[in-house]
């Protein structure tokens, strides 16, 4: 098996994982986490395609690399946004759910969670 | 051949396209350094201007019968990145700039900081993120490469978010969190497309991946899974059903001048790139089979938002409900559409017209039903007995929005319908015309509800008497939206420039 290969089967399955966790998950903060796992598995996948270089029979294409760097900056912002955003719920209602109907935790239960 | 060799060179009037996304990408930084009161007057003096651009682009497209192009940098693609603009992009800019400055306007009310009172974080918010809203708009309707459209759409996330949950009250918090979770949920899936479409096709221009994908006598398999991801990302953000669980708490918590955008234009600009992917990027792609179950979608969605939109017992629920049923609409047009048939055309000016006049139809009605929140107190409908001789002009503007969402003339949604109905008779797709006559009658009775209860004879206590400019903002984008139904026929002439038509007759 080639490492090209290789990294391609673990950015598939780093996708899947990802995927799976996102849309199963019913916490915020596990769908948060899934999230990043999904993007590094696209990111993995853009890897491959710049040393695929399809573009114009480099060795690796500059391309791809360079929308990897955007897309973790914007990964990273949309992280920091979600997390804030949770945050805030927590403070404000004393649990980090969506599920409106969901008791509320105690602080102390929420802030181990 | 030419048309290629056109897509990829600088035309005249190139550069109005580089000044339309500068000018609020500047307001927004500005607004950011500057800071404080001074974020309202930069925002408010830079959307006449915005407004001017999308003007003379829309002019400049309808005049030379083309659509302008910019190469930024002078680097051609594949490389380097093009601003396009169609006829679809200049009505959708222009369209923008109205509403935007039209909510900004109506804005004025809450999130305004007179030179008296201490400066605050929720206007300086507002003003820089509703300017950081417009300029992820304006790329997405010029943007040329799939790429840069991820990054328009993730700009128009981050700021629409925040918007919905400015207030800080919990219910809001839950709201943004939700939208950005399902929003996120579609760019990673958008993005993971325009891997796969890229490591095919080694470039992501819009115009040069349509006449490579075209010129292979099959479609590889790889063009089919990123067209199904990405679309199946984008219809989260546009929040087709089943994908619209996030929108009605969103947009019905927002302040009234974010809904207003949010729904008017935000949910748009993802149909928009939907059209852009199917009709543009693989037109191969785009078979009866495929977009029925779009449009299946689609109708799904104008019943099951219609009859949710009964039900509720708010009033901005309601709206935000009847934006999940209009979005369906917009998705009836793509088997009408498809395959360069005598009705495609028809179909195709249908879609646009529901884009354009939902757009002024429902911000009018998000602003009209904030005003009627703020005069009562509160939004349930149950106890709007009166509120119609306390605000005559604020009923008026919900009523006429409620007209063209009915589809009854003259409003721009009647003409939107009927040119869709037209195409699916002519086409022998009888089903989507039932539907759309069954989401007209739905539409009706849930306007009726409000409507109604707001026209008896009972006296209201409301706080103040609502201001007149601002029930007058209300009144003129309903006007708008009533106005497009006698657009000329040169104004679908505008609609028609650019569209891809030469691909598909190919076939």
């Amino acid at each position: 098996m080639s490492a090209a290969t290789l990294a391609g089967l673990t950015g598939a399955a780093l996708v899947g994982f990802g995927l799976y966790g996102l849309l199963t998950d019913p916490h915020p903060l596990r769908k948060i986490l899934a999230f990043n796992i999904l993007g590094s598995g696209v990111f993995l996948l853009f890897g491959i395609i710049a040393r695929k270089g399809a573009a114009a029979g480099f060795t690796a294409d500059p391309v791809p690399q360079a929308m990897v760097i955007t897309g973790i900056v914007v990964a990273f912002s949309a992280t920091a946004l979600a997390v804030a955003l949770l945050l805030r719920l927590f403070q404000e209602t004393g649990r980090a759910t969506l599920d409106p109907d969901a008791s509320a935790k105690t602080p102390d239960a929420g802030a181990d969670g | 051949m030419l048309a290629m060799a056109l897509a990829l060179a600088t035309t005249g009037g190139g550069y109005l396209l580089v000044l339309a996304v500068i000018v609020p990408v500047i307001g927004m930084l500005l607004s950011l350094v500057v800071g404080g009161r001074h974020a309202e007057r930069i925002a408010l003096a830079l959307m006449p201007a915005g407004l001017g651009l999308s003007l003379a682009i829309a002019i400049e497209v309808w005049v030379t019968g083309q659509p302008l192009v910019y190469i930024l940098g002078g680097w051609k693609p594949p490389l380097g990145i093009a601003l396009r603009a169609d006829g679809f992009s200049a009505v959708m800019l222009v369209t923008a700039a109205l509403v935007i400055a039209a909510a900004g306007y109506f804005a004025r009310a809450s999130f305004s900081t007179p030179p008296e009172l201490a400066e605050k974080r929720a206007p300086l918010a507002f003003w820089t993120l509703l300017q950081g809203l417009w300029a992820a708009l304006t790329v997405v309707f010029l943007g040329g490469d799939l790429f840069n459209l991820f990054v328009a759409l993730e700009l128009l996330t981050f700021s629409a978010v925040p918007l919905v949950c400015l207030d800080g009250r919990p219910e809001t918090l839950a709201a943004a969190l939700r939208y950005l979770l399902f929003a996120l949920f579609g760019s990673v899936l958008y993005l993971l497309g325009t891997a796969l479409l890229y490591g095919s096709y080694g470039t992501l221009d819009i115009a040069l991946l349509a006449y490579r994908i075209s010129a292979e006598p099959v479609v590889a398999p790889a063009v089919c899974v990123a067209a199904g991801l990405m679309t199946a990302g984008l219809l989260a953000k546009a929040a087709l059903f089943p994908l619209h669980l996030w929108l009605p708490p969103a947009h019905a918590n927002a302040p009234a001048a974010a809904s207003a955008v949010l729904s008017a234009l935000v949910v748009k600009a993802s149909f928009f790139l939907i059209v852009r992917l199917w009709f543009d990027v693989m037109p191969g792609l785009a078979t009866q089979a495929v977009t029925t179950v779009l449009a299946t979608l689609g109708a799904a969605a104008i019943l099951f938002g219609s009859v949710l939109a009964l039900r509720q017992a708010r009033l901005k629920l309601l709206v935000a409900y009847s934006t999940v049923a209009q979005i369906g609409y917009l998705f009836l047009m793509f088997p009408l559409v498809t395959g360069g048939h005598p009705w495609s055309a028809e179909a195709w000016n249908g879609g646009v017209m529901q884009t354009l006049s939902h757009a002024f139809a429902k911000a009018a009605m998000f602003l009209a039903a904030g005003l009627v929140a703020e005069q009562l107190g509160h939004d349930r409908i149950a106890e709007l007995r009166g509120i119609g001789r306390a605000m005559p002009m604020t009923v008026f503007a919900f009523g006429l929005g409620g007209l063209s969402l009915m589809g009854l003339p003259p409003s721009g949604g009647f003409a939107a319908k009927w040119l869709l109905l037209q195409a699916s008779v002519e086409s022998g797709q009888w089903a989507w015309a039932v539907i759309m006559l069954a989401g007209g009658l739905l539409a009706g009775g849930y306007v009726y509800r409000v409507i109604a209860p707001t026209l008896a004879s009972a006296s209201v206590a409301v706080k103040a008497p609502a201001s007149r400019r601002r029930e007058g903002v209300a009144l003129a984008l309903a006007l708008g939206a009533v106005l497009l139904g006698f657009a000329p026929e040169g104004f679908f002439d505008l609609l028609q420039i650019g569209r891809p038509v030469a691909a598909v007759a190919l076939r």
